[in-house]
Parts: structure tokens; sequence; C-alpha cells
């Protein structure tokens, strides 16, 4: 057998897999977003309209359901960087060799724990009669409730490990020695991780928020759980998918050009060509 | 070494302490809670029993979720393992137009968001298939979880594969072994343990999967997942959720020892 036919035996099923049903049906996806959707039977009809555009451009809901999804995505990639960060620092430059060991699983084991276990367990937290409240009510201080605020934490919650586990291995692969050059050269260990640390890491830092951003832009079982009534752009798809299934593929080009978007801007920084 | 001020390490390890609170506390909540007598998850506690775990256990709902997810996952890991391995296989050993195109079509599942891929298979389960008289059913979950899971397994293998070296098949074959014996007695058993280690993800990803599953199921049928959310959804019997997801917390430690010691195995062997 010639290497040409061993290269298509080899990627003939995969690709008939990947392109015959994902891209088919994301093709359908955006075909549909065309499509009419008679008002009395609310039957799905072939057709080409593009009034299922103008109305998620003419509702202001629409609008602000995707800007508000989009700030907590980045909420939730900030968040995740500023926690990152100082982690792993600490497991790479002040941990002993064991506690570093147990921290580098501890970091990881959440992640195994279970999206809705991860949920139900802040929900159970942040609750109005749970433990947040209970321990802090004595000093005056109330949790979030179900809120916005409780969406971004549980978010953070749930795509943390996808930050802090390419930062931390990052930080550990730094050569030690350019600490020291940094240090004899008299920089302060703050100046030293501004100048020195961040910019090193910075395509980890990238390479998770890829990750983090993505993920909670597409999420509206959070927002379901423990948001109150925050909407998000997977509530409204979620919503629409039987009642208006074009109305749902139109919108559901939204959080994908979101994405891409983001991935235009992260590449112009050259980042992904060094991950 | 990083010299960082006394004041300075105190900050970090105060940081890590929240991070570390922050993970823990929640989960901590959930196990305890599955000992509470009461029906509604409060803190304090007043008092524990452990009826609701006898509930749970004879539970017929939670039997078949959990049969469910484990039906669903074995089908998408063996779907992931045969297509993830041609792909990597394809993409490691040879060069043609179009490998960066390949290699982001194995991603693409699993880099959009949740929500697309769902809302994608669904309507071309309804709108495409149903109307040209094909149910794909029960299989509509299985096609749409192994399409996400392939990545785990291709990520997984390519890099073992990278690391093989190719000397030792051309000995192989050089020796007389013919191809199929070749693959059986050198090179699969080089990218075992990847393999294995791309099977486990798969498993726990779909095992775990929740977005995509509630487009793709059929009417009736419950995943593990699916349970505990239409549980969550109907919160008058909380305590026997928090019975299901102390024991999914339980069972993520199995992936992480099988993990570490793939790792250990592989840190040993070189």
């Amino acid at each position: 057998m010639n290497r040409r036919a061993q290269l298509s035996a080899l990627l003939a099923l995969p690709m008939l897999w990947l392109i015959g049903i994902y891209i088919f049906s994301l093709i359908m996806l955006l075909v549909t977003a065309f499509w009419v959707t008679d008002p009395f039977t609310s039957k799905v009809k072939p057709g080409f309209t593009l009034r299922n555009f103008e109305q998620i451009i003419a509702n202001p809901a629409y609008a602000s359901t995707s800007l508000r999804t989009l700030g907590i995505a980045l909420a939730v990639t900030v968040l995740s960087i500023l926690i990152s960060v100082p982690l792993g620092i600490f497991m790479a430059k002040v941990a002993s060799p064991k506690l570093r060991a147990i921290l580098a699983v501890a970091i990881t084991l959440p992640l195994w724990a279970g999206y809705l276990v991860k949920i139900l367990a802040m929900r159970i937290t942040f609750t109005e009669e749970g433990f947040f409240n209970s321990m802090l009510g004595p000093l005056g201080i109330s949790g979030p409730g179900f809120s916005l605020v409780t969406v971004v934490l549980t978010l953070t919650y749930l795509w943390l490990p996808y930050m802090a586990v390419p930062v931390y291995t990052a930080i550990r692969q730094l050569p030690p020695n350019l600490f020291d050059a940094s240090s004899d050269l008299g920089a302060g260990a703050g100046f030293t991780i501004r100048t020195v640390v961040l910019p090193l890491i910075k395509p980890a830092i990238i390479a998770g928020s890829i990750f983090t951003f993505s993920l909670s832009l597409g999420d509206y079982i959070a927002a379901k759980f423990v948001g109150g009534s925050t909407q998000m752009i997977g509530s409204i798809i979620a919503s629409n998918i039987n009642l208006n299934p074009p109305i749902a593929a139109a919108f559901s080009l939204v959080p994908i050009a979101f994405v891409v978007i983001y991935l235009v801007v992260v590449q112009r920084t050259g980042a992904l060509e060094r991950m | 070494m990083l010299r960082l001020s006394l004041g300075a390490k105190f900050t970090l390890g105060t940081i890590v302490a929240i991070a570390l609170a922050f993970m823990y506390i929640p989960l901590f909540l959930v196990v305890i809670n599955s000992f509470s007598a009461a029906r509604i998850s409060s803190w304090p506690i007043t008092s524990f029993s452990t009826i609701w775990w006898e509930k749970a256990f004879v539970s017929e709902p939670i039997r078949a979720a959990l049969l469910n997810s484990v039906i669903v996952g074995l089908g998408a890991t063996a779907i992931a393992l045969i297509l993830g391995t041609l792909v990597a296989f394809a993409l490691q050993r040879y060069t043609f137009f179009g490998k960066q195109s390949v290699n982001l079509l194995v991603v693409l599942p699993i880099a959009l968001p949740g929500i697309v891929t769902g809302v994608a298979l669904n309507n071309t389960y309804n709108r495409v298939l149903e109307p040209i008289g094909i149910d794909v059913g029960y299989f509509g979950m299985i096609i749409a979880h192994g399409t996400f899971c392939i990545v785990m397994v291709f990520n997984n293998v390519l890099a073992r594969l990278r690391r093989i070296n190719p000397s030792i098949e051309e000995a192989s074959r050089d020796l007389g072994a013919t191809p199929l014996q070749t693959f059986r007695l050198v090179t699969f058993p080089q990218f075992r343990s990847a393999f294995v280690a791309g099977a486990i993800l798969a498993f726990a990803l779909s095992f775990d999967e929740v977005v995509v599953t509630i487009f793709t199921a059929p009417p009736g049928v419950d995943t593990l997942p699916l349970w505990i959310m239409n549980q969550m959804a109907r919160p008058n019997e909380a305590s026997l959720v928090n019975v299901v997801a102390t024991v999914v917390i339980l069972a993520s430690f199995i992936p992480v020892w099988v993990s570490q010691r793939l790792a250990r195995g592989a840190d040993e062997r070189e």
C-alpha cells in the first residue's frame, strides 16, 4: 500500500464522522437560522428570512444578555488569573517539595469532582439559610445569595483548574537563575514578578484564558441554579430551542462570534504560536 | 531563587489558603449534608441520619440513570478510542495538505461552547433526520458524546507517538515481522498507557457532561448528571441529591489516583 492510500485509510472514518455529523450539523444550524417559524403552529419551515437576526438585534434584552454574558466570561477569566498567579508562585517558589506535591493534587482534584456537583455545592454554600450567611451573619456580612456575583464565583470555581494548572507548570519551568539575576540587579520580588515572571508566563495565561472564557460563555446551568434572575446567552438559546428553533439557531451564532473574536485577538499577541 | 519578604510569603500563603477554602468548603458541605436528616440543605445541620443514603441505595431512578451514564460513557469512549487513535496516527506519521484543518476539526467540538454543539446536533436529529424517518434515539446521545471525546484520546496518543523512537519499528520490520505483528508487538505496547489515559479522560468527560446531553438525550432517559439537575430543580428532596453528589466526589479520586499511577509509571521507564 502506498503512503497516500494508507493516509486515506486512516483518515476516512474520522473525517466521515467529524465532517458528516459535526460540521454538517453546524452548517445546518446556520441554515436553520434563516428559516421561518409559523406563528400559529410553531412548525419550522425551510425558507430564507433575515427576520430572526433582525429580531435579535432589535430586541434590547438580547443585546444586554449578550453583553452581560461577555462581562461574566471576562470577569471569570480575570478572577482565575488573579488566583492562579499567586497560587503558582507560592507552589513553585515558596512551598516545600512535599507541600508542593500535595497542592498539585489539591488543585487538580476539584477538576474531577463533577460539574453539577460543584454547582450544587455552591448552591448549598450561598443559599439564604446556607453556610456563608450563617457563618458571616454574626459579623454583619450578608452573602451575595443567588445573583450575578454568585454566577461569577461559581464559574470561577468550575474553570479555575484550567488556568491554575498551565500557569503553575509555566512558573515551574522558569529557569531559577533568572530570579537570581533579577535580584542581583537589585529588583525586589514584586518588580521581578511584574517584569520577569508575568511576561514569560503570558502564553500559559492566554492558553488558560481560552478555556475559562469559552467555557463561561456557553454556560447557562450555573445561571439557572445560582444566578437568581441572571440570564445568559445559553439561557435564551435553551428556552427557545423548542418554541422557536430558528431564533435559538441565530442566537447561538453570538457565542461562536465571541469565541472567534477572542481567538483572533489572542492570536494577534503571538501567544498561540509559543504555546 | 525568588527572594520574597516574610510579608510577601505570608500574603501569598493567605491567598493560597483562601483559594483552597473556596475549592473545598463547598464540597465538604455537600458531603456533610448527605448525612443530614432534613429534607432541605441548610446550615447548621440540626440532626444527622443515614436515611438519605438508604433511600439512594434502593432508588430505581438513580440506578437507571447510573446505568445510562455508564453505557453512554463506554460507547463514547469506544468511538473516541478508534477515531482519536486513527487521527493521531495520520497527523503524526504523514505530512499532507490540510493537516492544520484536521487538527482544528478534532478540537472544535470541545472548543465551541457546549450549548452550540448540543443545539446543532439537536437540530440535525429533529429537523433533518426525523423528517426523513430516521430516529436516532438513544444513539443520538452516544454519537454526541463520542464526538467531543475524540480530542481526549487524540491528544494523549499524539503526544506519546511523538516520543516513540521510529527505529524500533524499522528494526522489527527488518527482522521479518509483518506490519500487523509490528503494530501488535512493538507499536501498541509503547502507546498503551497513553491509550488507557485517553480512555479514562474520555469516559470521565462523557460521565460529567450535562449541556450536550440535555439536547441529545431522548425523552424520559436520564443520565446521572441529568438526574442530579432535575432533582436540583425540584428542591423538596434535596438531601437525596447530596448522597449522589457525595458518591461522585468520592469516585473522582479514582481517575486522579490512576493518572498519578500512570504518570509515575511513565517517569520510571524514562
